[in-house]
């Protein structure tokens, strides 16, 4: 278990974009009649994306007025739940896994990039462009060690290839998420001893899907069909604090 | 060796596309139809025949969890498909949703099939989102192929959803999926009810991983006796295995169950680091299962009854590798605090033991700690597991047990390497 707790300082309010509120209705669809709870994690998820990266105390009470919930059960979910962030994060949100397989592979170096190149944990650098964070396993431990940074895996760093990823990154460029040494996904580094078969692929002339060498998309690419439940809202500005204004007693 | 024309995932590391004409050119929705035509308990039996075990972990008989589930009842039924791979160690099911989404379409249709559910969920865990886009993509596509759907060419009315969670590995747990797929925090239920009686929304439920759902169609077209043909007697057919850690090549394969250990890691992930000689243990089945030590490596075949044998796991196929530059007792001291972080917090043996565990494996990775703590820690981790609600508490207690088993004496040359005055045990330490 970790301790999380909402951010002292919290915007006045929160409400879904026309768009999103539209896509928050067609997914509470999915579930059973009186069954529409089911949808909490997923509509907290595009209000995160919605607030670019974090979620605000108004957005708990929206969501669960929204989904005829007790504010409870949702402040409950949000907690328990460790993909909510509690308080505003970086543009560039880097989460590096520090599990075992991970860790063999030299993960204690990649945080230390972050620590040079970032700053200090779990702290919004001050031009508000980074933060980062460690995370338990990440399920892509045969690309050891990794870090997603925003919504992508980028995997087979190094402290060499993940400091430059951070310097483009600050710098604006788009970085290809997926294995950073060239090698194709999961499969041995110089290519699989597997699969080599041509008739498994007599009718099949397919080949592999662009960008298929790591994540299938990256932000600045085209939307891909059905891909609505992941779009990455364009960076919200943040709503300015007020920091005279005590946290809200409810 | 296992042949390219037997692998089920033709699609494993992404060379082709994961798209529908594609799948298709590949084997996937070829005779659906006819598959569906010959029954529900047709195929349950023939899942039977094939002697498929789950391949979440626990490796119980698939077929048999499938026939559970009630036949005549007025509630609906569910399937729900474990896609919250979060092991440490395991990355398969990622594979096959991101470069084979359709196998696991298939699959997850004929098992809702087989159990007569009209509706199923994909629970997939909230850190996938290139996952979940390929995945929905692929769902898209089926809807408008008709594969499934109301009225679809295949005839049996099927729904099949994406649902994501957000970051928590209990939900991996059956029943603790089923509560976050409700909507609430994902803390697991009491058993029994099992979830085939009393499962998602009160109705029965089965819950599979998606391994064994994408497994489903190449053995019903191909048939049980091919599968039971692949492996060793009661450990059939073909596995994925994800080799990391210390090896020169870390890869996803799969392979036949029962293939040997050392030609999981000499042929296809390119040998240990420095050579086979300096292995130093290997956790073989994603971290929740003991580690084993070099000198039982050699001729080890990877299926669940011989790795039992050596009082380890298969679990998912996750196999770690640790060479001799290995601090093994930070390395499962890290496992400890992954178990520590990721407790729900429902039962006290895990929730103040995972945390005690750490504290005291930390100490001792420091030299830190006097001799009689291990007994107390092997206590201790015996206290914990077993006595909870879910397994959790068991994956948290093994790791520990099988460093204490197998290095116990790297624990005592550090103890005395250190040689500090002893810290009492009495020192009070706040729970987290």
């Amino acid at each position: 278990m970790s301790v999380r707790r909402l951010a002292a300082e919290q915007p006045e309010g929160f409400a879904f974009t026309p768009e999103n509120l539209e896509w928050a209705k067609a997914q509470i669809k999915q579930y059973p009649e009186g069954r529409q709870a089911s949808a909490v994690l997923s509509l907290l998820w595009r209000a995160q994306e919605q607030m670019g990266g974090w979620i605000p105390e108004p957005a708990l009470r929206y969501v669960a007025d929204m989904l005829n919930m007790a504010y409870i059960r949702v402040y409950e979910i949000v907690t328990f739940y460790t993909m909510f962030n509690l308080a505003p994060v970086g543009r560039h949100y880097v989460q590096v896994c520090g599990t075992t397989p991970c860790m063999l592979r030299g993960a204690e170096d990649i945080k230390d990039v972050c620590r040079k190149a970032i700053g200090p944990k779990d702290t919004v650098s001050e031009d508000g462009l980074f933060s980062w964070t460690e995370v338990e396993c990440l399920g892509a431990c045969v690309n050891a060690p990794m870090a997603q940074i925003n919504k992508y895996y980028y995997e087979d760093l190094t402290p060499e290839n993940f400091e430059s990823i951070l310097k483009r990154l600050r710098a604006g460029e788009d970085v290809e998420p997926g294995p950073q040494n060239g090698r194709q996904t999961s499969a041995p580094l110089g290519g699989p001893n597997t699969l080599t078969d041509p008739a498994l692929y007599t009718n099949d002339s397919s080949g592999a899907e662009p960008g298929s060498a790591g994540a299938v998309l990256i932000d600045a690419s085209a939307k891909r069909p059905g891909a609505a439940a992941n779009v990455r809202e364009a960076g919200v500005p943040k709503p300015p604090l007020d920091k005279s204004r005590k946290p809200k007693a409810r | 060796m296992l042949q390219d024309k037997d692998r089920i995932y033709k699609n494993l590391y992404g060379l082709h596309s994961w798209r529908l004409k594609a799948a298709r050119a590949r084997g996937a929705w070829d005779g659906t139809k006819e598959m569906i035509a010959r029954g529900h308990d047709a195929i349950i039996d023939e899942v039977k025949a094939s002697g498929l075990r789950g391949r979440g972990g626990a490796g119980f008989p698939t077929g048999l969890k499938w026939s559970f589930m009630p036949k005549n009842d007025a509630r609906p039924s569910y399937l729900a498909v474990n896609a919250d791979e979060s092991e440490p160690g395991t990355c398969k099911d990622r594979d096959i949703m991101r470069h084979d989404p359709h196998l696991l379409i298939e699959g997850a249709l004929l098992a809702a099939f087989a159990m007569r559910a009209h509706t199923a969920y994909i629970y997939i865990r909230g850190e996938f989102i290139a996952e979940r886009e390929i995945l929905q993509a692929a769902v898209d596509e089926a809807y408008e192929a008709k594969l499934i759907g109301k009225n679809n060419v295949n005839g049996w009315d099927f729904d099949l959803y994406v649902h994501h969670g957000a970051g928590a590995y209990i939900c991996g747990e059956e029943t603790a999926l089923l509560e976050s797929l409700e909507g609430k925090k994902g803390q697991p239920r009491l058993k029994p009810p099992f979830p085939a009686n009393v499962g998602l929304y009160g109705a029965p439920t089965t819950v599979n991983n998606v391994e064994t759902i994408s497994s489903v169609p190449d053995i019903l077209r191909r048939g049980a006796t091919w599968y039971a043909s692949l492996g060793r007697p009661n450990n059939t057919g073909t596995k994925l295995y994800c080799i990391s850690g210390h090896v020169n090549k870390p890869c996803t394969v799969e392979e036949e169950m029962g293939v040997p250990l050392r030609e999981l890691i000499d042929h296809y992930a390119g040998g240990v680091r420095g050579g086979w000689d300096n292995l130093l243990a290997v956790i073989p089945g994603g971290s929740s299962v003991p580690c084993i030590p070099a000198s039982e490596c050699d001729d080890l075949p990877m299926d669940f009854d011989s790795l039992k044998a050596v009082n380890t796991a298969l679990g998912t196929g996750g196999v770690i590798v640790m060479d001799k530059s290995t601090d093994i007792i930070r390395a499962i001291s890290r496992l400890s605090y992954f178990y520590k972080h990721e407790s729900c917090g429902q039962c006290t043996p895990c929730r103040e033991g995972t945390g005690w565990m750490w504290r005291v494996l930390e100490r001792m990775a420091n030299g830190e700690a006097e001799k009689a703590e291990i007994d107390m820690l092997l206590n201790v981790s015996h206290q914990v597991e077993g006595h909870t609600i879910c397994a959790l508490g068991d994956a948290a207690a093994w790791p520990v047990q099988g460093l204490i088993r197998h290095f116990r004496h790297v624990i005592e040359e550090r103890i005395d390497a250190k040689a500090t005055k002893p810290i009492s045990p009495s020192v009070p330490v706040a729970a987290e």
